[in-house]
């Protein structure tokens, strides 16, 4: 690199590294995620889809099951969205 | 009872074999009574590594099968006394590696070695699985490069989950980075991730990073482990990470572009 390089060169270092290194965070991060869940966190979501379907008429994506690790303590996050008529009387 | 020291690595061809052969030559040449076993079975590669494929009579299947007794099986190191080498089989199926087979295999080299390395091949598949059950330590070899950093995340969370360890509700297996084929040419051109990148990343123990070097493949050829390359840039850096690994504190070295002098900052070079 001769001198004239290095001040067109100053600044940010560009490259497919920072485009690799963003992508990988969002991946692993979601893999992670994914991976500490427990087993039963799918079926959970269809068996309460089903007892609300008794009730009120809500589609496949009304109810959103989050389970989260929060230090030591876990969370599970119910989402429920109840259509804005109310469903069936 | 020796520590297992597991190699492992999601994605093949980071240099798993390499790491196991230098590693255990770095402790064998410590002093350590060491033993390095090959788990890739049907594709034996550390007996040519460590350059003793041609004394290779006996495998590890032929110890869990009881065809022959472990002193029959183990190859001493001609280089280092205190070395001996378990050749995988190269003919017989996977199957042949049972659960309860390989964990007396372990448990009687550890009455009489301090370390076991285990060379495990690419993959989550039957071979990879039994070295990472019974470990101590994992090493996970990474290369600064997208698959095989996902990849690499993608082990630790199995050894987190289904080793001996995490079962029994044990003191879960100690992880270490080693990070090879560095280029620091390339990482300061911004075309290949940095040992921060990937430590952020992973946020794993750094226990070593390799440069990328001609020396490596040199030594294969040769069946000497790269370690034994005292002059070379890879060979000083596997010997910096055993040392780490013994509990020594040793900066990192060669992450860096060597340094020009003025005279080819000014007329390029």
């Amino acid at each position: 690199m001769g001198l004239l390089d290095y001040f067109r060169s100053s600044g940010r270092p560009k490259g497919s590294a920072s485009v690799a290194k963003e992508r990988l965070q969002i991946l692993v991060a979601h893999d992670r995620s994914a991976r500490d869940r427990p087993s039963y966190l799918p079926k959970l979501e269809q068996e309460i889809l089903a007892v609300i379907k008794k009730y009120v008429e809500v589609d496949m994506n009304a109810v959103s099951v989050n389970y989260e690790q929060e230090g030591d303590q876990e969370v599970l996050e119910l989402n429920i969205v109840l259509p804005e008529s109310g469903g069936r009387a | 009872m020796a520590r297992i020291i597991v190699i492992t690595s999601g994605k093949g061809g980071v240099g798993k074999t390499t790491t196991a052969a230098a590693m255990a030559m770095g402790l064998a040449q410590r002093g350590h009574r060491t033993v390095v076993i090959d788990f890739d079975v049907g594709l034996r590669n550390l007996d040519l590594i460590m350059g003793c494929e041609r004394r290779v009579v006996y495998d590890v299947v032929n110890v869990i099968n009881g065809e022959a007794n472990l002193n029959q099986a183990l190859i001493r190191d001609k280089r280092c006394d205190s070395l001996y080498v378990l050749p995988a089989s190269q003919t017989r199926d996977k199957e042949a590696l049972t659960m309860e087979g390989v964990g007396k295999v372990l448990e009687d080299l550890g009455k009489s070695h301090d370390y076991v390395v285990c060379d495990s091949p690419a993959g989550i598949e039957h071979g990879a699985t039994m070295a990472m059950y019974f470990a101590d330590d994992a090493v996970v070899v990474t290369n600064p490069e997208v698959s095989s950093v996902r990849d690499s995340d993608r082990m630790l969370g199995i050894l987190a989950s289904k080793s001996r360890r995490a079962v029994n509700n044990a003191e879960p297996i100690r992880e270490h980075l080693l990070l090879t084929r560095y280029a620091p040419e390339r990482v300061a051109r911004g075309e290949m991730l940095s040992v921060d990148d990937v430590q952020e990343i992973l946020s794993l123990n750094l226990l070593g990073v390799i440069p990328d070097s001609q020396a490596v493949l040199n030594a294969s050829n040769a069946g000497i482990p790269v370690i034994l390359d005292n002059a070379s840039d890879a060979g000083q850096a596997y010997s910096d990470m055993v040392s780490r690994y013994l509990g020594e504190e040793l900066p990192m070295r060669f992450l860096e572009l060597e340094k020009k002098g003025l005279f080819s900052r000014f007329f390029g070079g």
